[in-house]
């Protein structure tokens, strides 16, 4: 990437939850700046404070101290309006679970982020076939979630995701629920989104593929960064270069 | 596509949106797709209402006959065991009536505050999405109160056309076609709009509770391991 610019930057996250009595320290100061258009992968046990850190970037929770940016912008001082445009415009979240709104036909569910970011309707059905399209989807536009195979859902989410041309996707273990050739598929998609698009990816997970295709991991334990490796070193200290999708 | 983000230092604006016909949409969409819960909500608002609605009804007509001054019409009515006015007085609910139809509307509410309590933590995952898409609290408030309105506004519409109905043909049993003869029909109209009124109160108060929780929810909360 030419443009080295910083679009997340995590400056001395500290976060604590109480728990009854005790106070459980999730997060004990992380450090972290990722630059635009990067493929990131966290990795870490679960209890690690993964899900923690990657709450703290999409701003769906504050930090008890230290700062996240996305942007340069202090999301902590944000208020809830800010907050909501933040994660309508800036971040599509991809989830484990998929959590397609099951009312919703796939077409209404990629054009709802656009309706909330004031897109008109046609502009935005538009929109939604076009993404449709880019997952394979387009002639589906009508169906249900129920309808749907888990990883046609994904790809639905993933649509979804892009409506509103994020800075950043968040993607919390998004073949976590998938088999492997679906997960493949997902994998895939969020590559040549990365690539084509210029997206930032972060992605929590424990697929070793999705490593494959990261340009960085971050390794987290007990609530810090434990190690950060680029592709290079990471083909190594895995034993396998996995170039196939490149 | 080019990334349009290259001057953002300053503050994002506060532009997000929700159109009122869309909220509308939506929400039919969830009624239509739900429609089971939907009728077990509106059920007991049906029923509530009906009994209301009959309970005014049935005092009109029993008014209308009263003034009538027909004495057979009149004996018949004390023989039914109503309790008679005096001279020159409209016939009101009796207290025994009233306090039913009071506890009938308490249950209603209480009815639909669990029903719809339900609703929201069925429904946790979609507000947490939808949150995380960029919603605010006050849309997901918004889209809760215009489904229960529309819940309201049916329900207590065949809960009023039912009461009228059923407290007509009754009267039309007991006293014949003269039940009729003598009844103000603007009344009962009245009657019913009013019944429909205090229907979709009802269920708009009924929903408040639930609505608030599901609104302010935090995202977070809502994405935690919940199907």
């Amino acid at each position: 990437m030419t443009t080295a610019t910083n679009i997340v930057r995590i400056s001395k996250v500290i976060k604590d939850f109480k728990l009854s009595k005790t106070i459980v320290h999730v997060l004990k100061g992380v450090d972290l700046e990722i630059k635009t258009g990067e493929y990131i992968s966290i990795m870490g046990p679960s209890g690690s404070g993964k899900t923690t850190l990657f709450n703290m970037i999409g701003g769906l929770d504050k930090p008890t101290s230290g700062s996240v940016f996305i942007d340069e912008i202090d999301i902590s001082q944000l208020d809830a309006y800010e907050l909501a445009w933040l994660r309508c415009r800036k971040i599509g979240y991809i989830f484990q679970t998929f959590n397609i709104i099951q009312v919703m036909t796939a077409l209404e569910n990629v054009t709802l982020p656009m309706i909330f970011a004031g897109v008109s309707d046609d502009e935005a059905r538009e929109k939604g076939m076009d993404l449709l399209d880019i997952v394979g989807l387009k002639k589906r536009f009508q169906h249900k979630p129920f309808e749907l195979s888990g990883g046609q859902q994904q790809r639905v989410a993933v649509a979804r995701a892009l409506a509103n041309d994020p800075a950043i996707i968040l993607a919390d273990e998004p073949t976590g629920n998938l088999d492997l050739t679906t997960g493949d598929e997902i994998i895939k998609l969020l590559k040549m989104l990365s690539r084509e698009k210029g997206v930032t990816i972060i992605s929590a997970t424990h697929d070793l593929k999705m490593l494959n295709v990261s340009d960085r991991v971050i390794w987290i334990s007990d609530g810090r960064i434990e190690k950060i490796e680029n592709r290079d070193e990471l083909s190594i200290s895995l034993g396998q270069i996995g170039e196939k999708w490149e | 596509m080019v990334q349009k983000n290259k001057s953002k230092s300053t503050l994002p604006e506060k532009q997000v949106v929700l159109p009122f016909v869309k909220s509308i949409e939506i929400a039919i969409k969830s009624i239509r797709s739900r429609i089971f819960r939907t009728l077990i909500t509106t059920m007991s608002l049906i029923l509530a209402i009906s009994f209301y609605s009959y309970i005014k009804t049935n005092s009109h007509i029993i008014t209308g006959i009263f003034f009538s001054g027909d004495k057979i019409a009149i004996q018949t009515l004390s023989h039914q065991g109503y309790e008679l006015p005096d001279e020159g007085e409209a016939y009101t609910t009796t207290p025994k009536e009233r306090w039913i139809l009071f506890l009938s509307l308490l249950v209603c509410v209480v009815g639909i505050v669990n029903t719809q309590l339900m609703a929201v933590s069925d429904r946790f995952r979609e507000i947490g999405t939808m949150k995380c898409l960029g919603a605010l609290d006050r849309f997901i408030l918004r889209l809760f109160l215009i489904e229960a309105t529309l819940q309201g506004l049916i329900g207590s519409a065949i809960g009023a056309l039912a009461g009228a109905v059923i407290s007509m043909t009754g009267s039309l049993i007991k006293f014949g076609t003269m039940a009729f003869v003598f009844v103000n029909l603007n009344d009962i109209v009245i009657s019913i709009a009013a019944s429909v009124f205090l229907g979709c109160f009802l269920s708009i108060v009924g929903v408040l509770y639930p609505a608030l929780l599901a609104a302010r929810m935090r995202p977070v909360e809502a994405m935690r391991g919940r199907d």
